[in-house]
């Protein structure tokens, strides 16, 4: 084959790829916009007439949608915080600082990378609930404040990738300046890995954003509920209100879309850094 | 400086073993422990050996559960490796719009699970959802989808294939690190485009397609969300994935002590897998610098 139609094909492959990856979101956005009566005809319809706004506010109303946003950043912005800061800590002391033990350390921890939720799910429920604090956020953004606990291990891991491209003359220079390895961290190693702490906090921050099962587990009043699990009651509650289902659900995917936009560049490379490690 | 070091050192790792300990050791263990006990909330455990264990040999559920999941395993997997793999390679071609392209693809990736969930309900819809919407209008024969025992599982695998973004990622970049003189050797020996796949790309893919093999599996083994929202586990039990049984044992049925054995044993089960993916490995991953690390 010669060379334009072949790019043609291959233009035509990709096309033929898009068109049912994007196919979903068409209907989400259409049904979200439609009024009942125009739902239900054969052959369905694409645009939807009149475009019914009000399905966006009615459904975001008749439920405290607002709410659910707020108490989800708030657990959000906790979690990513503790995830950060305590991951990127212990990063800089299993790269830049010797001690006795500490490879062994770091592979052990590492395990827990591996380990599946389902294992310390009851005890963990079980603890908090002892404790007192269920219907709290403290389950959901305690075990952030310690590295993330679990599968968060592989964001210290990243990190600890990342610091070991930074010179450590660096360091060096600023221990005869006279500056303790806290100051050293603060001012010398995280100021240069700007770009591993931004997508460490991109995905902390979609992973508690999108969480469902620990929401579910936790929380029990409605004022306390997060977005995910709002929109499951909301699902369960208006079962067949196809055009309120659509807005919440747009509503909330809405966030997450807009935030990918604004920093593209930063996911696409997390997910190659994520994907490189092995 | 030396003993200065070893106490920041020890300090600065504090979280994180803390976290280690309170977050995975702990609960391991008590779970290892509630494994062997009838326990109930409210209520003391009693200790009873291996007897959730040999319960579960006899619990059909347990069977129906671990089946469910491995089809769903079977089939999603290797349906998501081939269709990012295959955009993947497209991808590489030097296209034009090359962000806009994978912005696209990447898309279902960011959809929080429950919204997923809600869409797909509505797309699934044997009435007036999206599928059968379009099916009725090519004249094509309907599906009940997730509403039928038999066709229950394969939709929610059609599902799971949407989101293929994270894998797709993750090739391409590997794609973007074959080296290119390889690609030339074999145009100067004379070999096409197939050849080139055949004996370049897809022999220096296969570590990328053994790590996204693994985390698919790992991940596909604890399906939980769909059966939760979508189908509670039916009909007639026909998506009643691992995770979401474990569930119901242990928060609908309070039977924490049997729960707990069913969480062991996934996890036995997933490091049996992962197991012997490794030692599989051995005979088709190809790794270019072995002695390097």
């Amino acid at each position: 084959m010669t060379r334009g139609p072949r790019r043609l094909l291959l233009y035509l492959a990709l096309l033929a790829g898009a068109v049912p990856t994007l196919l979903p979101f068409v209907w989400l956005v259409r049904s979200a916009l439609m009024r009942d009566a125009q739902m239900f005809v054969a052959p369905p319809e694409w645009i939807p007439s009149p475009f019914q706004w009000s399905n966006f506010s009615e459904a975001l109303t008749t439920q405290p949608f607002g709410r659910y946003f707020v108490n989800t950043l708030v657990i959000a912005v906790v979690s990513v915080l503790g995830t950060v800061l305590t991951c990127s800590v212990a990063a800089f002391s299993f790269s830049r600082l010797r001690w006795r033990g500490r490879d062994v350390v770091f592979a052990l921890l590492l395990t827990g990378v591996m380990l599946p939720y389902a294992v310390t799910l009851i005890p963990t429920f079980v603890m908090w609930q002892r404790l007192g604090a269920l219907d709290t956020i403290a389950p959901l953004t305690v075990p952030s404040w310690f590295a993330g606990a679990g599968g968060g291990v592989f964001n210290v891991f990243l990190l600890r990738q990342f610091f070991l491209t930074i010179p450590f003359e660096l360091d060096e220079a600023a221990y005869i300046d006279g500056a303790s390895p806290w100051r050293v961290f603060w001012t010398v190693v995280m100021p240069l890995s700007r770009p591993a702490i931004i997508v460490v906090t991109i995905f902390a921050f979609i992973g508690t954003w999108n969480d469902f099962l620990g929401p579910l587990l936790y929380l029990q009043s409605e004022e306390n509920y997060t977005l995910s699990l709002g929109l499951a009651s909301f699902q369960s509650i208006y079962l067949t209100q196809w055009g309120y289902l659509m807005a919440a659900s747009a509503a909330v995917i809405a966030p997450i879309i807009a935030l990918f936009f604004l920093l593209q560049r930063y996911f696409i490379e997390g997910v190659t850094l994520t994907g490189i490690k092995n | 400086m030396r003993r200065l070091e070893t106490r920041w050192g020890i300090l600065m790792a504090l979280p994180a073993i803390l976290g280690f300990l309170i977050f995975t050791i702990g609960p391991m263990a008590a779970s290892a422990f509630f494994s062997l006990t009838d326990w109930r909330i409210g209520a003391a455990p009693v200790y009873v050996g291996l007897g959730n264990y040999t319960a579960m040999a006899g619990d059909e559920l347990f069977w129906k559960s671990l089946t469910t999941t491995t089809y769903y395993t079977l089939g999603s997997v290797p349906l998501v490796l081939i269709v990012s793999f295959a955009v993947a390679v497209l991808l590489n071609q030097r296209v034009r719009g090359l962000s806009v392209w994978r912005t696209i693809f990447y898309l279902p990736t960011l959809v929080p699970a429950i919204a997923n969930v809600v869409l797909w309900i509505w797309i699934f819809n044997p009435d007036f959802g999206l599928l059968n919407s379009l099916l009725r209008q090519g004249g094509l024969p309907t599906s009940q989808w997730i509403y039928a025992e038999s066709t229950a599982v394969p939709s929610l695998i059609i599902m799971s294939t949407w989101a293929f973004g994270n894998t797709m990622v993750i090739f391409l970049a590997g794609l973007q690190g074959v080296p290119r003189h390889l690609y030339e050797a074999v145009s100067i020996d004379g070999g096409g485009p197939l050849r080139r796949f055949w004996h370049v790309t897809l022999p220096m893919m296969t570590p990328t397609i053994f790590y996204n093999l693994v985390v698919g599996v790992v991940g596909t083994f604890q399906v939980f969300n769909q059966a939760y929202v979508m189908t509670e586990g039916g009909p007639n039990h026909a998506t009643l994935f691992y995770v979401y049984y474990l569930f119901r044992k242990a928060f609908n049925e309070s039977e924490m002590g049997y729960a707990s054995a069913l969480a062991w044993t996934l996890f036995m089960i997933i490091m049996v897998v992962t197991f012997l993916l490794f030692r599989n490995a051995r005979r088709w991953v190809y790794y270019e610098m072995a002695g390097a690390r």
